[in-house]
């Protein structure tokens, strides 16, 4: 015989499913509609060229300490831990070639999107969440002026542009660091480190890496428009919004990252 | 004019506008009043399409405004000057920004016209010499004049007004209402006011309905709403705890 309370609770189970997948089939299509109308505003690019640049200026170029730090640490350690993992394995002087394939391929996509998604994407939430709820939104609508081709579209466009920019300088300081490691700490020559560099060197890896930039770049702004469109609740709203736009950022990094792997290899 | 036809909105479970009708003269100045969080606001924004009604119309000078291309409703919205309660100035902005914005976006004006402009809205509001300061650097009842400013800087034809005098001191509501009435004058607007606040009511108003339980239950002149034996409006109207409207406390003893 069953628990009455077994009972009871599975079909409250089931409706919970229920809603949640609605919820985010509906979050779904929401962030999917507002992509086309961001991408139907860029040909309105060249007239908000000024708001463009400066979003360019504080997602971008503000940015550059941060990605070039987190380039360098991550080339060391991949230098680093590379030594240990092909010692005996693979020869010494595949290290620059190895590196270089995880940095472009991989790490410098990825470890960049998720440093742009906690700066960019959360930043974004935060900045049309307020406006949000302090009705800046309304003031605009009210105004005559479509809030997606004044804040998302000037935005969205100026991570896509700058996300390849910042994962290509990511991937040449993560490079240096690698050198540095390899040749002051390992022991190598520079010769060693860079010599097997252009027979293996595959454009392909290149092309890869920077689709990953777009893609990644993307979402980290597309999150943050969205969510912060949709905060409510005051500044309770507006912390809530600033964690799920790195949150979902972050996951859908990670799973873009699979797919494309998938796609691209 | 503009014709608000039996509008229903709900949120989640909770029903605000219960078959709302109203129609706004041209010309007029009213003044709509209710109790806190009866829907004075969502009505307001219902007007310029802010808001979608579950069911009902709105009608802007003959266009329902819920049928139109989001580019003709943009159009439409250029007629509205709207002050929100909290001013809602783009903190990004500076004064002189906020209030140029709209000229910037929808007219061909030079930066000296525009500038031009912006100091005549500033000294209509008493705030001549503060085009350079942020919003941060702003009082309650700056930010109030400033909105203010930017509600009018395309000349609207509409102005309304979403709770002008809430949260401000009686000297500074006074010259907020002072404002109200002789923008009126000057640019011969048709006002919409949102208010619980019976002295702004009284002086700025030529008709005052009141809204209750989702629909507007009384019309008339500041005179007539002094005279009503309507037990709900005189409540209010009066400013009494007891009575048929009950709050939260009143319901509990």
């Amino acid at each position: 015989m069953k628990s009455p309370v077994n009972q009871a609770t599975l079909p409250h189970t089931i409706a919970r499913v229920g809603h949640l997948a609605l919820d985010f089939f509906n979050e779904a299509g929401t962030a999917a509609i507002l992509m086309f109308r961001i991408l139907a505003g860029g040909k309105n690019l060249w007239k908000d060229r000024k708001l463009f640049f400066e979003q360019a200026l504080r997602q971008g170029v503000r940015s550059l300490p941060l990605v070039m730090l987190v380039g360098i640490f991550t080339g060391a350690v991949t230098a680093w831990q590379y030594n240990y993992q092909l010692k005996g394995y693979v020869p010494l002087q595949y290290l620059g070639v190895s590196t270089l394939k995880a940095v472009v391929i991989e790490l410098g996509p990825v470890l960049t999107a998720l440093i742009i998604a906690g700066r960019v994407s959360a930043s974004i939430a935060a900045e049309l969440g307020t406006m949000r709820v302090t009705e800046q939104i309304d003031a605009l609508e009210s105004m005559g002026i479509s809030p997606i081709r004044f804040l998302a579209v000037p935005r969205f466009f100026a991570n896509l542009f700058m996300m390849p920019v910042l994962v290509t300088l990511a991937d040449f300081i993560a490079m240096m660091g690698a050198s540095f490691v390899a040749t002051v700490l390992l022991g190598m020559t520079a010769a060693m480190f860079w010599n097997q560099i252009p027979t293996f060197f595959e454009v392909r890896d290149v092309v890869a890496g920077i689709i990953k930039a777009l893609v990644f770049g993307a979402i980290t702004a597309l999150m943050g428009c969205h969510i912060g469109f949709a905060t409510r609740g005051g500044a309770e709203g507006v912390g809530m919004a600033t964690i799920r736009a790195f949150v979902w950022s972050c996951l859908l990094i990670l799973v873009m990252d699979y797919v494309l792997a998938m796609m691209l290899f | 004019m503009i014709e608000i036809k039996n509008l229903y909105k709900s949120f989640g479970a909770k029903s605000v506008l219960s078959g709302t009708t109203l129609t706004i003269a041209k010309g007029e100045s009213l003044a709509i009043i209710g109790q806190s969080g009866c829907g004075k606001s969502v009505l307001l924004k219902h007007i310029i399409g802010l808001l979608k009604p579950n069911a009902g119309e709105v009608i802007v000078e003959g266009e329902n405004i819920w049928r139109l291309s989001l580019e003709r409703l943009y159009e439409i919205r250029q007629k509205f000057g709207i002050l929100f309660q909290g001013a809602a100035l783009f903190d990004s902005m500076n004064v002189s920004e906020n209030i140029s914005l709209g000229l910037r976006e929808h007219t061909l004006m030079s930066d000296t016209e525009i500038a031009a402009r912006v100091k005549d809205c500033l000294a209509m509001v008493g705030l001549s010499g503060s085009e350079d300061l942020k919003p941060s650097e702003l009082s309650g009842g700056m930010k109030k004049r400033v909105g203010l400013a930017r509600a009018i800087a395309m000349k609207p034809s509409y102005v309304l007004y979403d709770e002008p005098t809430t949260g401000l001191d009686p000297i500074t509501a006074d010259t907020i209402n002072e404002l109200i009435i002789r923008l009126n004058e000057r640019l011969h607007v048709t006002t919409v006011v949102v208010t619980h606040d019976m002295v702004s009511t009284y002086k700025v108003a030529d008709r005052i309905v009141m809204l209750h339980d989702g629909k507007i239950i009384y019309s008339g002149t500041p005179s007539e709403i002094r005279e009503t034996d309507n037990p709900v409006v005189r409540q209010f109207i009066e400013g009494r705890a007891e009575g048929p409207i009950k709050t939260a406390s009143t319901r509990a003893t």
